[in-house]
């Protein structure tokens, strides 16, 4: 527990650090001013959220292989964390296309676009394993999902920017231009923002093997089984 | 393995020479589709990139029935369990069910492609167009039947089948809508048909490779009992 407590120290400090670098360290942006600020929010949420849903596929792979549910287990908190700060994504690119073209959506805008038909699938998921009864088949085809998914995440974003024309702030195109201070505070908020998903997927999952532990506990001692209150499509692990 | 596949493509092709229920609900389904985009757009004629759009979008929703009753049958009448007990790679029934799919695919937009020229397309259906578009339309057909088959197989198993199989198949076969849509929509064009963009078929030929293999890999999963 000690190694959670000092994650969600170091995650308060750099998420901190991080904003407080893109608001008084790194430069005005030149032509879109203080708008161009959200920049350090929404694109490490997009690169941590899209992370997450190929690191979901990469335990679902792993859970396939070996069949152990504490990776299904992974996959699943992994997928649903991402699709959080999916909506967070959205909601943020919203903000800035409205700012900075004077509207909400942009469908000229690829990153956007891909983004928004990524998460839709990932949308599924969860119901995908709400409708499947048995634990074991559910976890199985879970991860067959997760690993089918995965995979479309970049050739999504292949075929929806082959489709359009660029008018994506392309930050990551004119590096040269990008000034250090910039590159700075963006790095040290991707940092963060990578630090907040690990501290919370580790939470959730302490917290599930807690529950899972205290269940069989108490079962052991025979007392009554706690009545569950609402379904869940959490993985259930069955702890010694 | 070859044998497994032909033994249960025949099935496939015998069951819907039988009773051909879902090529014909397909068919019926993409005619009505065309009337519903006349009135809805209130065009007599399309061209160009609304043709192209209006022709992927109706084959892509025939697909869906198709889709949709792939497994229906092994399902409930105990196919699966037939299959599970013969003693042949699981995959046999992918790359089956793929190829009767794929085939069913073709075998609508044959027929499809001379009603939509009657019916709704603006430009000629010339020789040149037809092979043009059939090309595009046969690349497409492939990420249809090997995403059809893994979502349908994941389907299958779940209480809400027919709401899960869509929403899971149209977000994954967006890829296909925007490289047919786009290979098709020069050919499909009034000033008459120009070449294929190579780009876009590279983009289909990309995505039915990846999807391919990968479904070929996780395809077993999804039978063991």
């Amino acid at each position: 527990m000690t190694s959670l407590r000092i994650l969600s120290l170091a995650t308060v400090a750099l998420l901190c650090g991080g904003f407080a670098l893109a608001a008084f360290h790194a430069p005005m942006d030149a032509n879109e001013g203080f708008v161009q600020k959200i920049f350090y929010l929404h694109v490490p949420l997009a690169l941590v959220a899209l992370g997450g849903f190929v690191f979901g596929a990469v335990a679902a792979v792993q859970h396939l292989r070996s069949g152990d549910p504490r990776h299904d287990l992974r996959s699943y908190v992994a997928i649903h964390l991402s699709l959080v700060l999916g909506i967070a994504v959205l909601v943020t690119g919203a903000i800035w296309a409205k700012a900075s073209w004077g509207i909400w959506w942009e469908w000229r805008e690829p990153m956007l676009v891909s983004f928004l038909i990524v998460f839709l699938l990932y949308c599924t998921y969860q119901p995908l394993r709400f409708s499947i009864e048995d634990r074991e088949k559910q976890s199985r085809y879970a991860s067959v999902f997760a690993v089918t998914a995965g995979a479309f995440v970049p050739l999504c974003f292949g075929a929806v920017r082959a489709a359009e024309s660029y008018i994506h702030p392309q930050t990551f195109n004119s590096t040269d231009n990008l000034p250090g201070s910039m590159w700075l505070a963006f790095l040290v908020c991707l940092a963060g923002m990578t630090l907040l998903f690990v501290t919370l997927w580790r939470f959730e999952i302490a917290h599930k093997m807690t529950r899972a532990r205290v269940r069989s506990l108490k079962r052991r001692l025979g007392g009554v089984d706690d009545p569950v209150v609402g379904r869940s499509a959490a993985p259930q692990l069955s702890s010694p | 393995m070859r044998r497994a596949v032909g033994a249960l493509l025949r099935k496939e092709l015998a069951l819907e020479l039988r009773a051909p229920m879902t090529l014909a609900g397909m068919l019926l389904f993409s005619v009505t589709t065309l009337i519903v985009f006349h009135f809805a757009l209130d065009e007599r004629s399309v061209e160009g990139d609304l043709a192209a759009g209006v022709l992927v979008v109706t084959l892509l929703f025939a697909a869906m029935l198709g889709i949709n009753r792939l497994f229906v049958t092994d399902h409930e009448e105990g196919g699966f369990d037939a299959f599970l007990l013969a003693p042949v790679d699981r995959t046999a029934l992918f790359v089956a069910k793929a190829l009767a799919l794929l085939g069913f695919l073709f075998a609508l937009e044959l027929v499809m492609l001379p009603i939509f020229a009657l019916l709704l397309l603006g430009p000629t259906l010339t020789a040149g167009v037809l092979g043009k578009s059939l090309l595009v339309l046969a690349l497409a057909d492939v990420g249809i039947a090997v995403i059809g088959t893994l979502v349908a197989a994941l389907g299958i198993q779940t209480r809400a089948r027919d709401l899960l199989v869509p929403l899971i198949a149209l977000p994954l076969l967006v890829p296909v809508v925007i490289g047919a849509a786009s290979g098709l929509s020069p050919v499909l064009e009034a000033a008459g048909d120009a070449a294929v963009p190579g780009r876009w078929l590279a983009i289909l030929a990309l995505y039915d490779l990846v999807f391919g293999l990968l479904a070929y890999a996780v395809f077993d999963f999804l039978l063991e009992e």
